[in-house]
Parts: structure tokens; C-alpha cells; sequence
């Protein structure tokens, strides 16, 4: 599933470890997820939207819409 | 490579079993082949190595439930899934050969140990798509 969170964590000057650590994953989970190759739980989806204060849409990109 | 505190427990968990299986394998190995023991006790200290090595998948079992990161849950998952579909493939394979006489007699405990080595091949390929991926 496409997703912002490179974007988003970038804007942040945040690395992919202390994305991890404010998420409380690992930062191979932030990796896996960045890059598309594992869709987090629907849980650690809004604990990744709270943190950067929007919608789950606004950070993953529903399937039904990717072009 | 940092670990989680999950994978830190169950490491440590692991580290002191195998302690554990080697001490009572050098007990069971000195009194059974000096027939110290017989009797039901020589079915006791004979299984005691074989129930602290099986202690293995117990913290196998353990670490899913412990682990709260999903994706490293995930990973293990795949991991355990290649171990046992290989090691069950092998088994099947070989037990077939061998009712065929065309391949001598496996001793039971040799399928685990399949397993286990087939766990680090899991390990190995998980850390094949991490790379590709990365």
C-alpha cells in the first residue's frame, strides 16, 4: 500500500529509528512500511496518523484509488 | 542489528535452555551408556534432553505472543512457516525413499533438528527480501 510516511517523516527530520522509537516498532517495521512491503495493522495505522496529527487517509493511500 | 526486548528475552530464554540440553545430554549420554540407571528412571534421564530441547519451540511460541512489534511478529511467522515446510517436505520425502528401501533408516529426532537448521534458512531469506527491498 502506497503511503506518505517517507514524506512526512522527512518534514520532520526525523530518522527511520526515531520514527520507530515514537511509534514504538522496530526501525526495520518503519522501513517495511515506507517502502510499500508491509501494510500495518489497522491499530499501528491511526498510532502512525495520530502522530503526525491527520486523517489515515492523509498518510496511506486506499488501493481502491492508486492509479 | 538492534534487537527488540522481545527478541532480547527469548535470546537469553534460548541461551539458558541450550545450557540446560547440554548439561542433560552429558548426564543422560554418561549413565545411560554405563547402564547406571534403568528401569523407568532410564526412560526419565533418556527424554530429558529431548523435553529441554523441545523447550526450543515453547519459546518459539512464546516470542510470537511477546513480541508486540507485527512486522518482526510477521517475519518470524514467515520463518517458522519456511522451517516447517521444509523439514515436513523433507520428512515425507525421506519416509517415502526409505519405505522403499532406497534409503537407510532416519532416527526420529533427526526431522526437528531439520527444522531448526530450516529456521536459519527462513532467518536467510527473510534477510534476503529486507536487502533486496532496501
Amino acid at each position: 500500500m502506497n503511503n506518505r510516511l517517507r514524506d512526512l517523516r522527512a518534514q520532520r527530520g526525523w530518522s527511520q529509528q526515531e520514527l520507530g522509537e515514537r511509534l514504538e516498532v522496530s526501525r526495520q517495521s518503519v522501513n517495511a512500511i515506507e517502502t510499500g512491503r508491509y501494510d500495518p495493522s489497522l491499530p499501528l495505522a491511526f498510532r502512525i496518523a495520530e502522530l503526525f496529527g491527520l486523517a489515515i487517509e492523509d498518510v496511506f493511500v486506499s488501493p481502491s484509488k492508486e492509479s | 542489528m538492534r534487537f527488540s526486548p522481545a527478541q532480547r528475552r527469548y535470546n537469553r530464554r534460548v541461551l539458558i535452555l541450550s545450557l540446560i540440553y547440554t548439561v542433560l545430554l552429558f548426564i543422560a549420554v554418561y549413565l545411560l551408556a554405563r547402564h547406571l540407571v534403568t528401569g523407568p528412571m532410564a526412560y526419565v534421564v533418556g527424554a530429558a534432553p529431548a523435553l529441554a530441547a523441545s523447550g526450543f519451540f515453547w519459546e518459539l511460541g512464546r516470542y510470537l505472543l511477546d513480541e508486540t512489534d507485527e512486522y518482526l511478529r510477521m517475519l518470524m511467522t514467515r520463518q517458522l512457516l519456511i522451517a516447517t515446510g521444509v523439514a515436513l517436505t523433507a520428512a515425507m520425502i525421506w519416509g517415502f525413499l526409505e519405505g522403499f528401501a532406497l534409503v537407510p533408516h532416519v532416527v526420529g529426532y533427526a526431522w526437528p533438528i531439520i527444522w531448526l537448521a530450516a529456521l536459519g534458512l527462513g532467518a536467510c531469506i527473510n534477510r534476503m527480501i529486507e536487502r533486496r527491498a532496501a
